[in-house]
C-alpha cells in the first residue's frame, strides 16, 4: 500500500511580464499514516505555498500548473470543486500560525467547533456540543465546559491554537496540515502544544505534514524532514540523520548559523546573502549563488537527484552514493570532502 | 546589585505601571504592573539581554530607559544623568546617546522616504555633519559599515528584504553616535540564516565602537551567543540575572529552569521531554499574590502563595526566590 499523501512532481507557478514564475518547482514527497513529515525552510522557499497547492487554496493569479496530488490514491487536483470542499476540513485538516485570525471573534469558540462538525457530519446539535466538549478536554483545555460558550478574546494564545486543534480534529482527519503551528507563541505554551501534538498523533495514528522553519521543532516532532530552498527541494531523510549528518551544503548552513549552536565570542557560521526572489534564481542549483562549495557545474546544470535505499534524496553536485547505494557521503574529488567532518548537527548544548 | 561607577546605564527600582481607565469618568480601576522594581545596570560595551514571554514587561523597560514611557517610580542614570528627571529638552538631546531598534523595521521606517534621507534626519537634528555634502557621505560610509551598497542610499524601504531594512535601522541609529541601542526582538522576524549576519554585525560593531546593547528578547539561543548578562523578567519582575554562563549552565530560579528547558533542541537524542509548566502567563493586570510565578511552578511552597520573594544575591547574580534564600 502506497502512503497516504503522494505529491508527484507539483510545480505552482505565477503569472508575471516574463511568462509563469514557478514558486513550486518539480517537488514530490509522501507521507504515510502514523508519519509526521516536516517541510523546512526559510521565508520564501515555498513550503507553505506546497502545502496550498495540495489543498488547492494557492492566492489567485497563482496555479498548480503541473503534477499530482494524491490522497489515498485519488488526485485532489482533479476533483470538482465540490468534491475538494468535501476533502478539505474533512479529510485533510489545517492548523495555521496566527489563531486570532483564524476564529471568528464575535462566534463563541465551541459554536465554531460545532459547526465545523455539522458542516461535515450530520449530528444533532446536543451531539456536536457533547463531541466539542470532549475534544477541548482532549487537547488539554481547562474547564471546557466554562470555554465552550467563551469569546475568542477571552482565551489566551496557547488556549486559542488548542481550540484550532479541536477543531482541525473534530472531523477525525487522516492528513493534518500544521503550517508553523507554534511560532505565534511564547516558548513555554509551544512546549505544552508541541507535546499535544505529539500526543495526539500516537493516539490517532494521523499523518502530519508540518510546516515550519525551526529546527528545534522539527527535532521535537518529525519522523522524517524534506528541506526546500527557492521553490524546490535540497533534501530529505530522516531526522536523525539529517541533524547528524547533513549532505546539502544548505541543510548545514542552516545547522550552523542557530546560535545556540556557536560557542560565545566568536562569528556566527553565516549564509551569505539572501534568498533571491523568483525571477533572478538561478538556472543551475538555486543555491550556487549562496554557496560557499559551488564549482563549475552548480551554477548551470540543476544537480540530478540522488536516492539511496534508505530514502534519502539529496540534489547536490558534490552527493555520490556510496558502494552499495545504502547511504551517501560527499563526493571524494569535491570540496566538501575535505570539510571537517559530519560532526555539523551534534547539539544539545541549550537547556539546563 | 552592587553598584560600579563604571557603568554607562543604571536601571534602579524602576517601575512603571499602566492605568486601566473604565466608565464615563475615566476613573482608574487598576493597572497593568508591567515593571515593577526593575534593576540592573550595563556596562560600556556590554550586553545585558532582557529576556522573558510576551507581556512581562521587557519592552515597557526598554522603552522606559528611553522615557517613551512615563515610570511612576526609580532612576535610570545615564552617563552621570538621572534621565526620568530630566527636563525634556535636555532628555531629547540626551537621545542622541541612546538609540533604540525594533522588531519590524518596516515599521519603523517611512515608506515615503529615502534611505539616505531617514538616516540623515537624526544627523541634522542633532547636529552632526557639516553640511548636506558632509552628511551624504557618512551616510554612504554609514551603509557600508552595516554591507549595504552605498548606493542604496536613493532608494526606498519597501526595495529592499527584511534584513536589509533591518540593517538600514542600524545605520540610522548609528548615525547619531550613540553609546547604548536598545534593541527590541530586533532578529526575532528574521529567519535564521539572516539572523546570524545581523548577529555578527551588532557583534562587530560592539567591538568597533565600544557600544553596549540592551537585548530585549524573548529568544534564548540568541542570548547565549550575544549577551555577556541575562536579566529574566517574569509578569513585570526580573526573577533572576547574572552572567550569561551562569544562567545557562546554573540557572537558580524556577522559572528560569522552565524557560531554559522549554527550548527545543536540535539533538536527536533529546527529544520528547514533558513540557516543563503547564498553563499560560496570568494578566499583568492581576498577578497571582506573592510570588507571581506560583501558580507554575513546581517548587512552590507555602509561602510562596504569601509572600513576595526577597531578591537574594548569589555568588554570581540575583535570583527572586525563597529557595535561593536556603540555598545561599
Amino acid at each position: 500500500m502506497g502512503a497516504l499523501l503522494q505529491v508527484r512532481n507539483l510545480r505552482t507557478a505565477f503569472p508575471s511580464a516574463n511568462g509563469p514564475l514557478p514558486v513550486v518547482d518539480d517537488v514530490s514527497f509522501d507521507v504515510s499514516r502514523g508519519e509526521v513529515l516536516a517541510l523546512v525552510g526559510e521565508s520564501g522557499s515555498g513550503k507553505s505555498m506546497t502545502a496550498f497547492s495540495a489543498l488547492r487554496l494557492v492566492p489567485k493569479p497563482g496555479r498548480v500548473v503541473s503534477g499530482q496530488v494524491l490522497l489515498d490514491g485519488v488526485d485532489l487536483l482533479g476533483l470538482s470543486v465540490g468534491e475538494m470542499r468535501k476533502v478539505r476540513g474533512a479529510r485533510i485538516a489545517m492548523i495555521f500560525q496566527e489563531p486570532m485570525t483564524c476564529l471568528n471573534p464575535v462566534v463563541p469558540v465551541g459554536s465554531q467547533v460545532i459547526e465545523a462538525i455539522q458542516l461535515h457530519e450530520d449530528v444533532s446539535n446536543a451531539d456536536a456540543r457533547a463531541r466539542t466538549r470532549e475534544l477541548f478536554a482532549e487537547v488539554g483545555i481547562p474547564d471546557p465546559d466554562a470555554r465552550l460558550d467563551a469569546y475568542p478574546h477571552q482565551l489566551s494564545g496557547g488556549l486559542k491554537q488548542r481550540v484550532m486543534i479541536a477543531m482541525a480534529l473534530s472531523t477525525r482527519p487522516e492528513m493534518l496540515i500544521a503550517d508553523e503551528p507554534t511560532t505565534a507563541l511564547d516558548v513555554t505554551v509551544q512546549a505544552q502544544i508541541l507535546a499535544l501534538l505529539r500526543d495526539l498523533q500516537k493516539e490517532r495514528n494521523a499523518a502530519i505534514l508540518l510546516i515550519t522553519h525551526d529546527l528545534g521543532i522539527v527535532n521535537e516532532l518529525a519522523d522524517r524532514v524534506a528541506v526546500m530552498y527557492a521553490g524546490k527541494l535540497v533534501e530529505v531523510a530522516d531526522r536523525e540523520t539529517l541533524l547528524t549528518n547533513p549532505l546539502h551544503p544548505y541543510t548545514q548552513g542552516l545547522l550552523r548559523s542557530i546560535p545556540a549552536l556557536s560557542p560565545p565570542g566568536q562569528p556566527l557560521p553565516e549564509i551569505p546573502g539572501v534568498v533571491p526572489p523568483p525571477a533572478e534564481w538561478p538556472k543551475g542549483c538555486r543555491f550556487s549563488t549562496r554557496c560557499d562549495m559551488c564549482f563549475e557545474p552548480c551554477a548551470d546544470t540543476f544537480p540530478t537527484e540522488l536516492a539511496s535505499d534508505t530514502g534519502r534524496r539529496v540534489w547536490c553536485h558534490h552527493v555520490e552514493l556510496n558502494g552499495g547505494a545504502t547511504d551517501m557521503r560527499p563526493r571524494s574529488d569535491s570540496r566538501m570532502a575535505e570539510r571537517a567532518g559530519p560532526s555539523v548537527g551534534r547539539g544539545g548544548e541549550e537547556g539546563a | 546589585m552592587s553598584t560600579s561607577s563604571e557603568s554607562l546605564l543604571r536601571v534602579s527600582n524602576l517601575t512603571t505601571w499602566y492605568p486601566i481607565k473604565q466608565g464615563l469618568l475615566r476613573r482608574t480601576t487598576g493597572f497593568v504592573q508591567a515593571a515593577t522594581d526593575v534593576s540592573f545596570e550595563i556596562a560600556p560595551g556590554r550586553t545585558l539581554a532582557l529576556v522573558g514571554e510576551s507581556g512581562c514587561g521587557k519592552s515597557t523597560v526598554g522603552r522606559s530607559v528611553l522615557r517613551l514611557e512615563s515610570p511612576q517610580q526609580g532612576q535610570v542614570h545615564f552617563e552621570g544623568d538621572d534621565l526620568l528627571t530630566l527636563p525634556v529638552d535636555e532628555m531629547i538631546a540626551a537621545r542622541q546617546r541612546i538609540q533604540i531598534i525594533f522588531q519590524d523595521p518596516m515599521a519603523s521606517l517611512d515608506p515615503r522616504m529615502r534611505v539616505r534621507d531617514q538616516i540623515a534626519e537624526g544627523m541634522k537634528s542633532f547636529g552632526i555633519g557639516e553640511n548636506a555634502e558632509d552628511r551624504k557621505e557618512r551616510v554612504a560610509n554609514l551603509l557600508k559599515r552595516v554591507q549595504l551598497d552605498p548606493a542604496a542610499m536613493d532608494r526606498y524601504p519597501h526595495e529592499f528584504s527584511g534584513g536589509q531594512r533591518q540593517r538600514i535601522c542600524i545605520a540610522r541609529a548609528l548615525a547619531v553616535e550613540p553609546r547604548l541601542i536598545v534593541c527590541d526582538e530586533s532578529v526575532s522576524a528574521l529567519d535564521v540564516s539572516i539572523q546570524a549576519q545581523i548577529l555578527n554585525l551588532l557583534r562587530e560593531l560592539q567591538e568597533e565602537m565600544g557600544l553596549s546593547y540592551l537585548f530585549i528578547t524573548h529568544d534564548l539561543s540568541v542570548v547565549r551567543y550575544l549577551a555577556h548578562d541575562v536579566a529574566v523578567m517574569y509578569l513585570g519582575k526580573i526573577v533572576e540575572q547574572g552572567p550569561t554562563e551562569r544562567i545557562f549552565e546554573s540557572p537558580a530560579h524556577p522559572y528560569t529552569k522552565a524557560l531554559l528547558s522549554a527550548i527545543p533542541s536540535i539533538d536527536p537524542a533529546r527529544r520528547g521531554a514533558a513540557p516543563p509548566v503547564l498553563g499560560d502567563v496570568p494578566s499583568p493586570s492581576d498577578p497571582p499574590k506573592g510570588c507571581h510565578f506560583h501558580p507554575r511552578c513546581s517548587e512552590v511552597m507555602d509561602r510562596c502563595r504569601v509572600d513576595a520573594p526577597p531578591v537574594v544575591t548569589l555568588p554570581e547574580g540575583e535570583s527572586r526566590c525563597f529557595l535561593s534564600e536556603e540555598g545561599s
